[in-house]
C-alpha cells in the first residue's frame, strides 16, 4: 500500500488539488492511503518550494496542480 | 478584429446607438474582455514554457553556487517577474531561500517582484495601456526589486525573522542541492502548460469579467477629465494618497487593471495610476498576514515601508518622464 502525501497550503486552489488526489485514488481503486500535510515545517522537510505538492513512499513526485489525468499517470 | 466584432455585436446585433452612454459601455465591455482573456491566455503559456525549463529549484541552486557581485540581486527579481506567484507558494518559497543559505536581502528582492510583475499584471496592462505603458512596468518592477532587495539586505534584519525560520537560517546549507532536469519532450509537456494557462485564465476570470463591467460603466457614463481636479499632475499628494490607499486593497491584478484604466482615460496621470496598481499588487493586508509566520511585525512594517516608498518615488519619476 502506498503512502500519500498531500502537501496544501489553506488557499482554495491547493484544497482542491488535494480533493482531486483523493477522488483519483478512489475512483480508480489505487491500493494507498491520502493524508493532507499544511504543517509548514513538515512541508519544509520535503524541500519544495511551490504548493501544492505530492508525495508518495517520501518521495516528492509533483510540484504545482496537476490535473485527472497527468494524476492518474504519476499515482498509477 | 476585436473591435469590429464588438461593433457588430453592440451596434448592428443589438442595434445599440454608438452615441448613447450604454452602447458605449456595452461596446467597451466587450472589446475589453475578449482582448484581455486572449492576451492572459497567451502570456500564460508563455510563462508556463519559460517556467518548464528554469524553475524555482534551478534558480535557487544557481545563486547558490556562484559568485555574482551584486548582480544577484538583479537575477532574483528578474527570476521573480517570470515565475508566477500564488500566494499560497510565498512561505514556502521564502523558507527553500533562508534554507539555501541565501541571504535575506536577495530573497526579498525575489518576493517584492514576484507579485508585482506577473502573468495576469502583464496581461491585463498590455490590453489596457499597450506596450510602452507596460514595458515601464515591468521594467520598473523588476529595478524596483533589486533596489529594494538591495536596501533591505544593508539594514541586517535577520534577528527580525521568527525563532523557527532563524534556526533553519543557522542550519543552512550552502551545498546547492541537485536539481534533476525532468525529461520530458517539449511536445508531451506543452497540452499541460496550455492546461495550467487556461486554469490561470478560468481562475480570474470572474475578477476581469466585474473590473470591466465596473470600467465600462464608468467609461460610458463619467465625464472626461473628471478625475482631473482632484488627482491631477500638480499635486503633490496625489500619488502617495494612491499608495497608500492601495495597500489594503486586496483586488487582483486583473479586477483593478480596467477601473484603473478608465481613470487614465478621464485625466489621472499614467505614473499615479502605475504607482497604485503596484500598490495593490505588491503590497497587500492577506500577503502580510501571511508572511506572519516566517517574519515579526516589525520586519514585515520595515519590508512594506521601503517598497512603499519605492513604488511612491517611482510614480513620481513617471510623471515627470511619460
Amino acid at each position: 500500500m502506498k503512502q500519500i502525501k498531500v502537501l496544501v497550503s489553506s488557499c482554495k486552489c491547493n484544497q482542491k488539488f488535494a480533493s482531486l488526489v483523493e477522488q483519483v485514488v478512489k475512483d480508480n481503486g489505487i491500493d494507498a492511503q491520502v493524508e493532507r500535510v499544511s504543517d509548514m515545517m513538515e512541508i519544509m522537510q520535503h524541500d519544495v518550494m511551490s504548493l501544492p505538492a505530492l508525495v508518495v513512499d517520501g518521495k516528492v513526485v509533483a510540484k504545482g496542480a496537476k490535473n485527472e489525468a497527468e494524476l492518474l499517470a504519476i499515482l498509477k | 478584429m476585436i473591435q469590429q466584432f464588438a461593433d457588430w455585436l453592440i451596434y448592428s446585433l443589438c442595434g445599440l446607438d454608438p452615441a448613447t452612454g450604454i452602447g458605449t459601455a456595452l461596446n467597451f465591455f466587450v472589446y475589453d474582455s475578449l482582448k484581455i482573456i486572449f492576451l492572459l491566455f497567451l502570456i500564460s503559456i508563455i510563462m508556463g514554457i519559460v517556467n518548464a525549463y528554469f524553475p524555482i529549484e534551478r534558480l535557487r541552486n544557481y545563486l547558490q553556487s556562484h559568485r555574482l557581485f551584486g548582480l544577484q540581486y538583479l537575477f532574483a527579481s528578474l527570476f521573480g517577474a517570470i515565475t508566477p506567484f500564488c500566494s499560497c507558494s510565498s512561505i514556502p518559497l521564502f523558507i527553500g531561500f533562508v534554507k539555501g543559505g541565501l541571504p535575506l536581502g536577495v530573497t526579498f528582492a525575489f518576493l517584492i517582484t514576484s507579485p508585482l510583475v506577473n502573468e495576469v499584471a502583464v496581461a491585463m496592462f498590455l490590453g489596457a495601456f499597450g506596450v510602452k505603458a507596460t514595458a515601464v512596468y515591468v521594467i520598473s518592477g523588476i529595478v524596483l526589486g533589486t533596489l529594494g532587495g538591495m536596501v533591505l539586505g544593508c539594514f541586517h534584519l535577520d534577528h527580525l525573522l521568527s525563532a523557527w525560520v532563524r534556526q533553519i537560517q543557522a542550519m543552512s546549507s550552502h551545498q546547492a542541492g541537485e536539481w534533476e532536469a525532468e525529461k520530458v519532450s517539449f511536445g508531451h509537456r506543452l497540452p499541460s502548460i496550455i492546461a495550467e494557462a487556461w486554469r490561470i485564465v478560468r481562475g480570474v476570470l470572474v475578477y476581469v469579467l466585474i473590473g470591466i463591467g465596473i470600467g465600462a460603466a464608468m467609461h460610458g457614463f463619467v465625464p472626461e477629465g473628471f478625475f482631473e481636479s482632484y488627482l491631477a499632475r500638480d499635486n503633490w499628494y496625489a500619488v502617495p494618497a494612491a499608495v497608500v490607499l492601495a495597500v489594503p486593497m486586496y483586488a487582483n491584478a486583473a479586477g483593478i487593471v480596467p477601473v484603473v484604466q478608465v481613470f487614465v482615460a478621464k485625466g489621472v496621470p499614467l505614473g499615479t495610476a502605475i504607482a497604485f496598481m503596484m500598490a495593490v499588487v505588491g503590497l497587500s493586508l492577506p500577503e502580510a498576514t501571511l508572511l506572519k509566520k516566517v517574519m515579526t511585525w516589525r520586519l514585515i512594517a520595515i519590508f512594506f515601508g521601503t517598497v512603499a516608498a519605492f513604488i511612491i518615488l517611482s510614480g513620481y519619476i513617471f510623471n515627470l518622464i511619460i
